[in-house]
């Protein structure tokens, strides 16, 4: 054992029921990646349920994706990438032990996080006030012609408003959650609880982040690009 | 410790990979190639972006431990039999006579 390792088991960093703190490491890693299957299992079924209802009205999708704002779901996979490589960053710098710039990162990619949310709301309201909101404010009922006149909007589209709002809202669910989880583990870096040899939490709350990153790498071009009304 | 440090060079090629995979997947979907065709293409984009966050933000291709890829895998291997045997109940519905396809 290096004499940072001793100090490290010192700390109480390592678990009794682990022999080493790298044989802790790769247990923690392995839990976090089984839970993030159950997590890929989790938004599967949402994503069977997009490609069942899109494969049966592949025009109500087209017609939903022109409800959605190309530039916001652009500006937000954005932000979502960026804060993705912040946190990829800040692992690295807690695996050199520079906790202070680990912790800088982590609050950055907090900021995006909040950013994201702040774009999603704003998104959800334009939604409310065309009504297409599905259940009792869901009041978008004519859809317009290109010739001025109108017809009745398809009841299939509020079954496209239930899946972009599922699908975004638990995504935005795990962003809220992952945005207190980095906070946290924000804080403890800076305060020093994290070295070069013991910084699982970061590792693990980094590969939660990727994750979320993931389903939206999927849920923005599923979602927004699908018509080219921004053509 | 056999903890593998990545040098920064190796995340920054990666994000500047996944930002110009993204104005490249935005940009097409303005190119019509018929619904079909654009939407392959922005799932095919999609999935190489993935694949960039999974090997080199999320340590895929240089974590130590096997057994993470080999949990993983196994949840790819999952959702694509979830997706494929639905589609083909979905889709054989009416060759079947069974309502509600």
């Amino acid at each position: 054992m290096s004499a940072s390792t001793t100090e490290a088991v010192a700390q109480h960093s390592l678990q009794h029921h682990f022999a080493t703190m790298e044989q802790q490491r790769q247990s923690t890693t392995l839990g976090m990646w089984i839970f993030l299957v159950t997590e890929i299992m989790f938004f599967g079924g949402l994503f069977t349920a997009y490609l069942v209802y899109r494969t049966a009205h592949p025009d109500v999708w087209e017609m939903g994706s022109q409800h959605m704002e190309f530039w916001l779901g652009t500006i937000n996979t954005v932000i979502l990438l960026t804060s993705s490589f912040f946190v990829a960053l800040s692992v690295h710098y807690a695996q050199r032990g520079m906790t202070k710039i680990t912790a800088l990162l982590l609050f950055l990619t907090v900021l995006c996080g909040i950013g994201f949310l702040g774009i999603k709301a704003v998104e959800y309201h334009n939604h409310y006030k065309e009504g297409t909101v599905p259940g009792p404010w869901w009041h978008y009922n004519q859809v317009e012609n290109p010739d001025g006149t109108t017809r009745p909007a398809p009841h299939e589209l509020q079954l496209f408003f239930y899946l972009y709002f599922v699908m975004t809202g638990l995504h935005a669910l795990h962003v809220t959650i992952g945005i207190v989880l980095l906070a946290l583990i924000g804080l403890w870096a800076w305060q020093g609880k994290y070295t070069a040899e013991y910084h699982n939490p970061v590792h693990i709350s980094g590969l939660y982040w990727h994750f979320v990153d993931l389903v939206w790498i999927f849920l923005y071009p599923l979602l927004y690009l699908i018509a080219n009304k921004h053509a | 410790m056999s903890e593998h440090v990545l040098p920064i060079r190796v995340y920054v090629l990666t994000f500047i990979a996944l930002m110009a995979l993204m104005v490249l997947t935005a940009f097409l979907s303005t190119v019509p190639m018929g619904r079909e065709l654009n939407t392959v293409v922005a799932l095919f984009i999609a999935a190489i972006k993935a694949t960039l966050v999974l090997l080199f933000f999320m340590h895929l291709k240089y974590e130590n431990y096997i057994l993470s890829t080999v949990v993983f895998v196994a949840g790819l291997f999952w959702l694509l039999i979830f997706f494929g045997l639905t589609l083909v109940d979905y889709s054989s519905r009416h060759v079947m006579g069974v309502p509600g396809h």
